[in-house]
C-alpha cells in the first residue's frame, strides 16, 4: 500500500487540508473529496478538456495531474466564478449566446476561455478558436461558444470595475469580500 | 481510469532526484509534465511503483542565455518557451513550434525535457532539437554526461536517457550569420501530434547562396531524423524554389517510415517532401526578412 501524503490546496478561496493517496487524480480530489462536481470528466485520454480548471493562474487538465502535485497551490473551478448570485461575464456570455446544449463541456470551456481572457482581453476569432483547441464539444459546433467568449470579452471591457477581481495576475479570485460597490446586487 | 498504486517523491535538488532514481531502479519513473506519462498510467500501459516528481527542483526550470548559447531547463514548459521574448529574438523556431504543440493546457504543463526524453515519434521537439544541434545534459549515478541531439534519439520511444538518469538541461548554440529558421507541421486533426513535422535552418551568404543548412524530420518515422541528403544537395547552392523542391524529394532517405489508419507510409513519404519544401521556403523567407538580425547583433 502506497503511503498517503498530506496536502493543502486552496480551491475557490477556501483552504483544504487532506490526506491523499498519490494516485488520486486532481479531478477526483476536486469532485469526490471536495464535492465540487462542476468540473467534469469526459475522457480517459487527456484530450477532451472537460476537466479544465485554473491552477496557479494557468488552465490545466485536472485529470492529467495527481492531487499531490497540487500541494501548496491555488485552484479556481467553475464554482468559484459566480459571486453573490452574480454570474461571471463568461457565464453570462454562454447564457446569452446559447454557448451550450447538453452542457457537459461547458465548465471546461469556460475555464479555458478564462485563461485566454486573462492573457488576451480582446481576442480575435482565430485566437479564441486556437485557445479552445483543447476543449471538445459534441453538441454546439463551436460557433456559439466563440460568440459567448466574444460576448464575455465585451462585458469585461465595459464593466470597468477594477476591484471586481475577475482576472487577477494569479488567475484566481482574491478574497471574496471586496466591498459592496464591487459586487453589484441584482 | 485509475492508475496503479505508487509511492510519490518530490525532491528539490537534482542530486536527491538521482539518488531516489538509483535507489528504486527500474521500478521508478521520472514525472515531469505528466502529459505523456499520466495518460499511459491511466490506461495501465505504464505502472511504475515509484514516481519521482521533478517539478519542484528550481534549477531544472527556466531559459538562460550566455554568449552564443541558450540553455533550457528540462522542466521548462512548452508555454514558457512559447512566450519567451529571448527565444523569439534568437531562436524563433522554438516559440513557433511550441505554439503548435497540443493545446493550451498541454502546453501549460508539458515540458521540453519530458518531451525529448520520451522520444515520441510524433513529438515536435525532437525535430527542432535535432535541426538546431542541441546538446543534452544528463545526470546519473556516475555523474554528468553530454549527448549531442544526433545521438540522443535512439529508437521509437527510446532516448539516450537510461533508467536512473535525469535529463537536466538542453543547450542550443545560437546560429550566427544570416540565418532563417522555420518549423512546419502537419498535425493530426484530433490529437495535434505531428503526422509530419519539419524543422529547417538555412544560413545564407549574398544572393541566397546557401552556406549551410540543417533539416530534421519528426512524425513520419520511428524517430526524428536528419535529412542529410537534402542538406548536402543544398549546401553551396543558390536557393530558389525549384532547387529546394528538387532537394526535398530526397528528404525521406534514412527514415524508417510508419503507417497507420490515419496516414499510410506512402502518404507520409509525400508529406515529408511537401513539408520539407515548405519549411525550407519559410526559412529562406525568414533569412531574407532579417529574422536573425537581432541574433547577429548580440553575438
Ligand atoms: C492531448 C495531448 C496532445 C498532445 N499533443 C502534442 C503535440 O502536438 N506535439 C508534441 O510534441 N507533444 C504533444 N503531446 C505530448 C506533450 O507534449 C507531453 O508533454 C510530452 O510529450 C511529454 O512531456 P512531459 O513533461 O509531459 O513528460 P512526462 O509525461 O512527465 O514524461 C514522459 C516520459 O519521459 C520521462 N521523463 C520526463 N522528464 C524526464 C527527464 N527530465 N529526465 C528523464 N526522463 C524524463 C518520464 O519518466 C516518462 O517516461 C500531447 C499530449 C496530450 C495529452
Ligand atoms: S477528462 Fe478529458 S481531458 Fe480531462
Ligand atoms: S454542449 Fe454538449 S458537449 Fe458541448
Amino acid at each position: 500500500m502506497a503511503t498517503t501524503h498530506p496536502i493543502t490546496v486552496t480551491v475557490n478561496g477556501k483552504t483544504h487540508h487532506n490526506e491523499v493517496e498519490p494516485r488520486l487524480l486532481l479531478v477526483h480530489y476536486i469532485r469526490d473529496t471536495l464535492g465540487l462536481t462542476g468540473t467534469h470528466i469526459g475522457c480517459n485520454t487527456s484530450q477532451c478538456g472537460a476537466c479544465t480548471i485554473i491552477l496557479d493562474g494557468e488552465a490545466v487538465k485536472s485529470c492529467t495531474l495527481f492531487a499531490v502535485q497540487a500541494n501548496g497551490s491555488e485552484a479556481l473551478t467553475i464554482e468559484g466564478l459566480a459571486h453573490d448570485g452574480q454570474l461571471h461575464p463568461l457565464q453570462q456570455g454562454f447564457w446569452e449566446e446559447h454557448g451550450l446544449q447538453c452542457g457537459y463541456c461547458t465548465p471546461g470551456m469556460i475555464m479555458s476561455a478564462y485563461d485566454l481572457l486573462q492573457h488576451n482581453p480582446d481576442p480575435s476569432e482565430p485566437e479564441i478558436r486556437h485557445a479552445l483547441e483543447g476543449n471538445l464539444c459534441r453538441c454546439t459546433g463551436y460557433q456559439n461558444i466563440v460568440k459567448s467568449v466574444q460576448h464575455a470579452a465585451r462585458l469585461m471591457k465595459s464593466e470597468s470595475l477594477p476591484d471586481q477581481g475577475y482576472e487577477t495576475q494569479e488567475g484566481h479570485r482574491p478574497a471574496l469580500v471586496e466591498g459592496p460597490e464591487a459586487v453589484p446586487s441584482s | 481510469m485509475i492508475p496503479g498504486q505508487f509511492d510519490y517523491h518530490a525532491p528539490t535538488t537534482v542530486q536527491e532526484a538521482v539518488q531516489l532514481l538509483q535507489e528504486h531502479g527500474d521500478e521508478a519513473k521520472v514525472l515531469a509534465g505528466g502529459h505523456s506519462l499520466v495518460p499511459l498510467m491511466r490506461l495501465r500501459l505504464a505502472a511504475p511503483s515509484v514516481l519521482v516528481d521533478i517539478n519542484r527542483i528550481p534549477e531544472l526550470r527556466g531559459i538562460n542565455r550566455t554568449n552564443g548559447t541558450v540553455t533550457i531547463g528540462a522542466t521548462t514548459t512548452h508555454a514558457t518557451i512559447e512566450r519567451s521574448e529571448v527565444l523569439k529574438r534568437v531562436l524563433p523556431m522554438l516559440p513557433a513550434a511550441a505554439t503548435v504543440i497540443g493545446d493550451p493546457m498541454v502546453r501549460n504543463r508539458g515540458t521540453f525535457g519530458g518531451s525529448l526524453a520520451h522520444a515520441d515519434p510524433a513529438g515536435d521537439w525532437p525535430a527542432v532539437a535535432l535541426a538546431l544541434n542541441a546538446e543534452m545534459r544528463i545526470v546519473g549515478p556516475d555523474g554528468e554526461r553530454t549527448v549531442p541531439a544526433g545521438e540522443f534519439f535512439v529508437d521509437l520511444l527510446t532516448s539516450a536517457v537510461e533508467p536512473g538518469e535525469l535529463l537536466t538541461h538542453v543547450s542550443i548554440p545560437v546560429p550566427g550569420g544570416n540565418v532563417g529558421m522555420s518549423y512546419q507541421k502537419f498535425g493530426h486533426p484530433a490529437s495535434g501530434y505531428a503526422v509530419t513535422g519539419v524543422a529547417a535552418i538555412v544560413t545564407l551568404y549574398e544572393n541566397n547562396y546557401c552556406l549551410d543548412c540543417s533539416i530534421a524530420i519528426t512524425g513520419a518515422g520511428t524517430k526524428a531524423t536528419r535529412a542529410t541528403e537534402t542538406e548536402n544537395a543544398l549546401r553551396n547552392q543558390t536557393l530558389d524554389e525549384a532547387t529546394m523542391a528538387q532537394a526535398a524529394e530526397q528528404a525521406g532517405t534514412g527514415i524508417d517510415f510508419l503507417g497507420d489508419i490515419y496516414a499510410s507510409e506512402e502518404y507520409r513519404q509525400q508529406l515529408v517532401k511537401v513539408y520539407t519544401k515548405r519549411a525550407l521556403l519559410a526559412a529562406l523567407h525568414a533569412a531574407n526578412e532579417g529574422q536573425s538580425a537581432e541574433a547577429q547583433k548580440t553575438l
